[in-house]
């Protein structure tokens, strides 16, 4: 969170607005996007059996870090951008799961007894 | 870039950052949503339950919005290189994308509530419908920023100069889609059952 | 006084060209200058604090009588939940706002935030919730059902009373989100030259880690009030048990918020008391670098504490340890800093001004409430504990004796930056003390009466529970008549020194930290010339040297700038003597006169050539759009709390026009201003 920033001190991050990929690599990401989306769609009708959510989870992880990289210029910007992502996401699935879990070991209706 | 952002602590523009801040926040408001549905997943009180979902259809959706982003970062790019009159074509067409994404899911839910599946039926329809109809205020506003944009570049408040207004909305714009490729897979197609 | 205006505009004047007056009314409406918004966030503070000092009247006269009938349960719990919304979101938060706002810009040496018209829309945003909460009172519908609107109470309370809550809460939410990005991207982006992170005063640190934590923490709050006016007024079932909703639900969203807020309204003041304590004992912060680490750590840890308020409601065996051990972690970066002040102060010059006292209270109180803070961590001991008037002893000292000294300390100490006037110091010691007492008077006998099992958020005072219980009741209404007399003093000293205090000089205090390098009171363009910074007491490096044999001497005049030789000993110059003032270099103090005779006019056309030239200087212009903008939030507010959809169609379209009006006005700030992240903040 706030240490992170410190890392990044006061050095001049470069702005790398001439590494910006082309058109034509965008268009080739989005052919990615659209390979993985069709695969996503396929486990609607084909059964992966214990592997299905995971997959699912991966194809949507790949999905997420395409957009996140390429379109939204994370893996060329300078890392603020990225590390201030990463606390937000990072953040939200740890509090989030902390408590889900909380919920979970003391579900809904079981009563004080 | 201008004079100003040399100016700046970190060498970056202050909007942009600014933005990123933002978004990083963002994650926590939609983790929520996200985790109030898990939560209520089998919590239909009687009514229609995730069996409900077209996934066809909202896989076509899904994948216009997809779509949307690379007209977006296509968008981007002209304007970086100078190219207004290409700019204008697919900020356009990003928002027409996002028009039928809002439109399908206006569908959508008119479809459901037919159906049965209410937002005062149950919590589990209660949270699929605020954390999708949240999503698409969100798409609603970036739709909004764009048409402004779009009109902004014939007014000269954006000049062929200034990528950096695209980026930023630009920003925006794929947030909302990421966000909406984790909602795809988790609310839609992961068959939690 | 003649009016100040800002530089004249070239363009032609049209309904979209930026208003130029600094001052009066209009001045304010559309200011957007960091300063006066600060100003006007203590002001909105101090009128709210008046009604919720009376909301705690009702409440203690209540109490004061075993069996008292004064009033009704309908009127004590509106008293104690309106009581607690204000003080927590309407005083202490926005009062560590208007600190933020004065202060972050001038200590990191920049001329205004990174975002100055979205600053102001922070303001109105959060004086419109203020008042949008308060309108409740019109209605009949002040909220009920306590600060924390715990579920399913709150979903099925009739009336209005909790939709205002969730609808007032998330304007003011809105505001401090907006503050948030606004605050952070100043402090990441807008520093001096060389002031790096590691240079920053340590009140800019703690202000980094507060307005992280709002960022983090307010969007759980969001949803948390979405899904609350969702039930009350459209029917959604998020928490209502009856369809299989769960109300834990909404005690993990609300104290996953809750708890970090504690740290939000605590943070703020430990930062004003570490630039409060050094400045007095002549000494610099005793460990600086584990004071910062210590305040990053609170605001990780104090992300994972926040079921220790859920140990009796429904939180298993394994949430307990955990959450049980991190609220016992969590003590540890606290007792750090309880330490490196009091070794601050340890054999320093100390001089107890009004300011230092309010910070060694602020230790010694703080200190109290932590420790009855540590003992909710131990579980059993916190079951007995729930809902007794020990919590409201323990979350007083931590507020009030805490959060709050701290920032009374901050007002004595920053009034004559902002004003160029001193707070009576004479009276500034009666408002001390008789606030000290009036403090442990009336929350003090709390611990005991808690311990003997009165239960709080209850209008009637049982009779049962004996006279020892009422004796503690009737002290705690009595420190309460000891606190309203102390308050008034505060404000008889604070209205006539505004108007004929003794002229305080630019740095009364010799203080350490850059904003005292700017004149007091600090003029419209807050440094002329932008200060390099080589050291992390910039100031004091620039006014006092050592020599060999450690001996602090004053610098002489003119060799300031490259922190030259001392002045000899047995120079007339003594240590005692205040600091060289004269150190501060020409071209960064300059007058409010010579300041804007300096400013050129922008080109609102963005002239690219004028950023180069070395005299210019770019102040944000005035603008009256946050101001229009933000007041769509009332027609959008009473929509959701109505159900109106015709309101909140027109809230809606508000806020957008106020949006375009807002992106279409001239740009000044840099080589164009628009602000995106304030669309959807």
């Amino acid at each position: 969170m706030a240490d992170t920033a410190t890392e990044a001190t006061t050095d001049v991050a470069v702005t790398h607005d001439d590494h910006h990929p082309s058109a034509r690599e965008y268009v080739q990401i989005a052919g990615a996007l659209f390979g993985l989306t069709a695969m996503e769609f396929s486990t609607y009708f084909i059964e992966f059996g214990p592997l299905h959510i995971p997959l699912l989870l991966v194809l949507m992880g790949i999905k997420f870090m395409l957009v996140a990289g390429f379109f939204m210029h994370l893996k060329f910007d300078t890392r603020v951008f990225r590390q201030l992502m990463i606390t937000g996401l990072v953040g939200a699935m740890t509090l989030y799961l902390a408590a889900t879990l909380a919920l979970h070991e003391f579900p809904a209706g079981a009563g004080l007894g | 870039m201008s004079a100003a952002v040399e100016e700046t602590s970190m060498g970056i523009d202050n909007r942009k950052l600014g933005m990123w801040v933002f978004l990083g926040s963002e994650f926590m408001f939609f983790g929520a949503f996200i985790t109030a549905y898990l939560l209520y997943l089998n919590t239909t009180a009687g009514g229609p339950t995730g069996e409900i979902f077209d996934i066809v259809y909202t896989s076509i959706s899904s994948f216009v919005l997809l779509m949307s982003s690379l007209t977006m970062v296509l968008a981007h790019n002209a304007h970086v290189h100078g190219d207004m009159r290409r700019m204008r074509l697919w900020i356009l067409a990003t928002a027409l994308q996002g028009l039928v994404f809002v439109g399908g899911q206006a569908y959508e839910f008119t479809k459901f509530v037919n159906e049965g599946l209410v937002p005062t039926g149950s919590p589990f329809a209660s949270a699929f419908f605020v954390l999708t109809g949240f999503h698409g205020i969100h798409v609603t506003v970036g739709i909004i920023l764009l048409l402004g944009l779009w009109s902004y570049t014939h007014t000269g408040k954006v000049k062929s100069d200034q990528p950096l207004k695209t980026e930023i909305i630009g920003l925006y714009w794929h947030f909302v889609d990421i966000i909406w490729v984790i909602i795809f897979v988790v609310v839609y197609l992961i068959p939690w059952g | 006084m003649a009016t100040t205006t800002a530089p004249p505009q070239t363009r032609s004047r049209s309904l979209l060209s930026r208003p130029t007056a600094l001052d009066g009314l209009k001045g304010y409406l559309a200011t957007t200058d960091h300063k006066k918004i600060g100003i006007m966030y203590f002001w909105s503070v101090l009128v709210f604090f008046f009604f919720g000092g009376v909301a705690s009247w009702v409440i203690r006269a209540q109490l004061a009588a075993a069996e008292n009938t004064l009033v009704n349960e309908e009127v004590y719990n509106q008293a104690f939940t309106l009581h607690g919304l204000t003080m927590v979101f309407l005083v202490v938060m926005p009062l560590g706002a208007a600190f933020f706002n004065y202060l972050i810009p001038l200590q990191i040496g920049a001329r205004d935030v990174a975002f100055p018209r979205l600053n102001a829309f922070s303001f109105w945003t959060f004086l419109f919730g203020g008042l949008f909460l308060y309108s409740s009172l019109f209605f009949q519908a002040v909220p009920n059902g306590g600060w924390f609107g715990y579920a399913p109470l709150s979903t099925q309370i009739p009336g209005d009373n909790m939709a205002f809550y969730a609808v007032g809460l998330q304007i003011v939410g809105i505001a401090s989100l907006s503050a948030a990005v606004n605050f952070i991207t100043t402090i990441l982006n807008m520093r001096a030259p060389g002031m790096e992170f590691m240079r920053m005063p340590v009140f800019v640190w703690m202000s980094l880690v507060t307005n992280f934590l709002l960022l983090f923490a307010l969007p759980i709050i969001a949803v948390a009030l979405f899904m609350l006016n969702g039930d009350v007024v459209f029917g959604t079932q998020f928490f209502q048990p009856a369809t299989g909703g769960d109300p834990i639900l909404w005690q993990h969203l609300f104290w996953l918020f809750g708890h970090p807020e504690v740290y939000i309204m605590i943070l703020p003041a430990m930062g004003i008391v570490s630039e409060v304590m050094p400045t007095f004992s002549r000494k610099p912060l005793f460990g600086y670098t584990a004071m910062v680490f210590a305040g990053v750590a609170i605001g990780f840890i104090g992300f994972g504490v926040w079921a220790h308020h859920m140990f009796t409601s429904a939180v298993g065996p394994i949430g307990r340890v955990a959450f049980g051990l991190t609220t016992m972690f969590i003590a540890v970066p606290t007792g750090i800093k309880i330490f490196n002040w009091v070794f601050t102060m340890w054999g320093g010059k100390v001089r107890f001004t009004t300011a230092m006292l309010f910070s060694v209270g602020f230790v010694s109180m703080f200190t109290i409430g932590g420790l009855s803070g540590v003992t909710h961590a131990i579980v059993p001991h916190d079951a007995q504990q729930t809902d007794t008037y020990w919590i409201v002893a323990h979350f007083h000292y931590v507020l009030f004796g805490g959060a709050l000294f701290g920032l009374v300390s901050g007002i004595y100490y920053y009034f004559p930056k902002v004003t160029g006037k001193l707070l009576n110091e004479t009276l500034g010691k009666w408002h001390f003390w008789t606030w000290l007492i009036g403090f442990n008077l009336t929350f003090g006998p709390m611990h005991m009466s808690g311990l003997l099992g009165q239960p709080r958020r209850t209008a009637v005072l049982p009779g049962e529970l004996g006279p020892d219980v009422l004796l503690y009741n009737q002290l705690s209404t009595a420190g309460v008549a000891v606190l309203t007399v102390s308050a008034l003093i505060f404000l008889f000293n604070f209205i006539t020194s505004l108007r004929s205090g003794e002229a305080s000089g630019d740095d009364p205090w010799d203080a350490r930290t850059l904003e005292w390098m700017t004149p007091s009171p600090t003029p419209y363009v807050n440094f002329y010339e932008i200060p390099t910074v080589t050291a992390r007491d910039e100031f004091w490096e620039r006014k006092y040297a050592e020599t060999e044999d450690g001996v602090v001497r004053p610098v002489p005049m003119g060799a300031s700038q490259d922190h030259g030789e001392p002045v000899p000993v047995g120079d007339t110059a003594t240590v005692e003597g205040t600091g060289n003032a004269s150190a501060v270099p020409d071209d960064i103090a300059v007058t409010e006169d010579v300041a804007l005779a300096k400013v050129t006019s922008d080109d609102h056309g963005g002239n690219p050539d004028a950023a180069d030239d070395d005299h210019h200087i770019h102040m944000p212009d005035p603008s009256y759009w946050p101001l229009i903008m933000c007041a769509g939030f009332i027609p959008l507010g009473y929509g959701l709390t109505f159900a109106a959809p015709t309101l909140i169609v027109l809230g809606a379209l508000w806020l957008m026009i106020g949006m375009f009006g807002w992106i279409l006005e001239p740009l000044a700030e840099g080589d164009d201003d628009y602000d995106p992240d304030a669309v959807h903040a």
